[in-house]
């Protein structure tokens, strides 16, 4: 089977998250990469370091410069006639690009698989994560997206996969990218963190979420995390948000400040190695699947975690 | 402007999913059932633009069971003002609905289709994207904010990196995200009112469209439970902890 995998990339950086789609790409055939972007070059000759590729195709056009789903899927679609399946990562890019594909394909999306089981099967996770559902496609090509945290990272080194330059198929004329609002921060990435500090509605706003949370984030060099709550709220940017319909992230320690435990934010956060949680209710659903828990006022006992680590 | 917004019935997203014994799916049976959130979202949205003047017109549709006819006076409750009820008894995949909506707009041409982007079911995360390629228009997904001005829609998108903002052509689809809006309840009156609102029937059939299934599922299971840890007592027992795990 011939695979050709989004490359999800950024000012010039190849993203993690392409690595774990090419680790469950490589689990079903043959490995190529595909690199949209305006500059798309340097990303190019990243991909091709990486460990299992075969070939890199850049398209280098300002068409591709954001990402356009209307302008990224016919170049896809054209792609696809040499290959039998699209997989991408489950990020907000490939979800956004992957089902345009599809549609234009004519065929079914499997969206966020945790496992390749067959060349036609996979895993994925249904009702947040309630319950795991094994598909079997009955369509001629597949397309796919993937959930970084269920596959290792593909090594960044190691490979020499060919690099070779695909025509663009222009600018589609039905959108354009008016401007982003990206949060920069020194913080680890919360999809790729060791460690995450989350914050919920116990936080009361933003000045005392700053104040709680981010002294305890710094010790421990983790990034921050929220839940919806918090999200709505105001007291973090929603680039913040674990759950269901927020991030997936899957760090060795998650540090759950004030949050209950909705089924939404579980199911964005119970495959973490280790969960602690800090709340003041001693039957917050969170304590039944963290490893962890203290039962105390979060006020007074992150102050002195901090202190003390 | 006219707006077609797509609902869809799902578990309340309140309820624990039970996974069947037999392994053949989730268990829907005596559950509450409820318009899926997102979709709502989608219907406040459209409701909205009708309050502001911008749209004259606001058409709900769901693809689903007899049932799926409540969910669609449930919008109607909230403001919309006509329904179409495409009845299948049997379970429709993201593509196949997104070819019913794309004969659904063809028949009804609106400006703009408003739609949640994801369903807490199946948590497929397709059908705006689909039907957007499917009626060759620009699509803004993951919306937290939607501006139309003249012939174009801003929408602003929750990315994992922040927030952007696309601006696209008229007619478009834009599918919600939470902080869109938040839903209106509906008032009593407006419940009843919304039992005379004109409701049609249709059948995928009526738009062409076969909607046999593309994904077999083998096996619906649980997922691994994890177990409760333990609690300790105090702020040094957890400092312990967190140096036997090596992060302090
Ligand atoms: C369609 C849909 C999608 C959703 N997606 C997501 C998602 O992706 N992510 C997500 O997180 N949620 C999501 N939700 C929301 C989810 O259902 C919950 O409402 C939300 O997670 C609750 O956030 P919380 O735990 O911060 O707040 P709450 O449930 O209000 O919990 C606050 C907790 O703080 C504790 N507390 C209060 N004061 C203190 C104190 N001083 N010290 C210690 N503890 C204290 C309380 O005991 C309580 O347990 C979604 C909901 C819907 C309907």
């Amino acid at each position: 089977m011939k695979v050709l995998v989004w490359a999800e990339h950024e000012q010039g950086a190849l993203k993690d998250a392409t690595l774990s789609a090419v680790t469950a790409a490589a689990g079903l055939g043959a490995v190529d990469v595909l690199v949209a972007g305006d500059s798309a070059g340097s990303v190019g000759a990243q991909a091709a370091q990486i460990a299992g590729v075969e070939k890199v195709l850049v398209a280098g056009d300002a068409a591709y410069a954001h990402g356009l789903p209307e302008n990224v899927a016919p170049l896809v679609v054209a792609l696809m006639a040499g290959y039998d399946a699209f997989v991408a990562p489950a990020t907000t890019t490939g979800k956004n690009i992957a089902p345009r594909v599809a549609a234009l394909l004519d065929v079914a999306q499997i969206s966020e698989i945790l496992s390749v089981e067959g060349p036609k099967t996979f895993t994925r996770p249904i009702y947040a994560g309630n319950a795991i559902a094994t598909v079997e496609s009955s369509d001629a090509k597949l397309v796919i997206t993937v959930r970084g945290t269920a596959f290792a990272k593909a090594a960044r080194e190691g490979g020499s996969a060919a690099v070779e330059t695909v025509a663009g198929t222009g600018e589609a004329g039905l959108s354009s990218f008016v401007g982003a609002e990206i949060a920069q921060s020194e913080r680890p990435e919360l999809t790729s963190a060791k460690v995450i500090v989350s914050g919920g509605r116990a936080l009361k706003d933003s000045e005392t979420f700053a104040a709680t949370i981010l002294p305890l984030a710094d010790k421990l060099k983790a990034a921050v995390g929220a839940s919806r709550a918090a999200v709505d709220a105001g007291y973090v940017s929603n680039d913040h948000q674990v759950g269901q319909t927020g991030k997936i992230v899957a760090p060795e320690v998650y540090i759950a400040v004030g949050i209950s435990g909705a089924i939404q934010h579980l199911a964005g956060m119970k495959d973490s190695k280790t969960i602690i949680a800090i709340n003041k209710d001693e039957d917050a659903p969170i304590f039944q699947i963290a490893d962890i828990g203290l039962v105390a006022d979060l006020y007074s006992a992150v102050p002195d975690l901090v202190a003390r680590v | 402007m006219k707006i077609l917004v797509p609902v869809k019935r799902v578990l309340d997203y309140n309820v624990k999913p039970r996974v069947k014994a037999d392994g053949s799916g989730v268990d829907l049976a005596n559950v509450k059932m409820s318009i899926n959130p997102f979709d709502e979202i989608a219907v406040e949205e459209a409701v909205r633009l009708k309050e502001k003047g911008i749209a004259s017109e606001v058409v709900v549709v769901s693809i689903g069971g007899a049932k799926s006819s409540e969910t669609l006076r449930s919008a109607l409750a909230m403001g919309a003002d006509r329904a179409i009820h495409v009845l299948s008894e049997s379970e429709v995949e993201p593509l196949a609905v997104a070819k019913i909506l794309k004969g659904v707009a063809g028949e009804e041409a609106p400006d703009l289709v408003i739609l949640g982007k994801q369903a807490i079911d199946d948590d497929s995360n397709q059908v705006g994207q689909m039907l957007a390629a499917l009626i060759g228009r620009p699509q803004g997904t993951f919306a937290s904010k939607v501006e139309v001005e003249g012939d174009a829609v801003l929408v602003t998108r929750e990315v994992d990196g922040g927030l952007e903002t696309v601006k696209l052509a008229l007619p478009a689809v834009v599918t919600t995200d939470l902080r869109l809006n938040e839903p209106r309840y509906a008032s009593l009156p407006n419940i009843m009112k919304a039992k005379s609102k004109p409701l049609s029937t249709k059948a995928p059939a009526d738009y062409g469209v076969d909607t046999a299934a593309r994904l077999t599922v083998l096996k619906v299971v649980e997922p691994a439970v994890r177990q409760a840890g333990v609690k300790v007592p105090d702020v040094e027992a957890l400092v312990e902890k967190l140096k036997e795990l090596g992060v302090a």
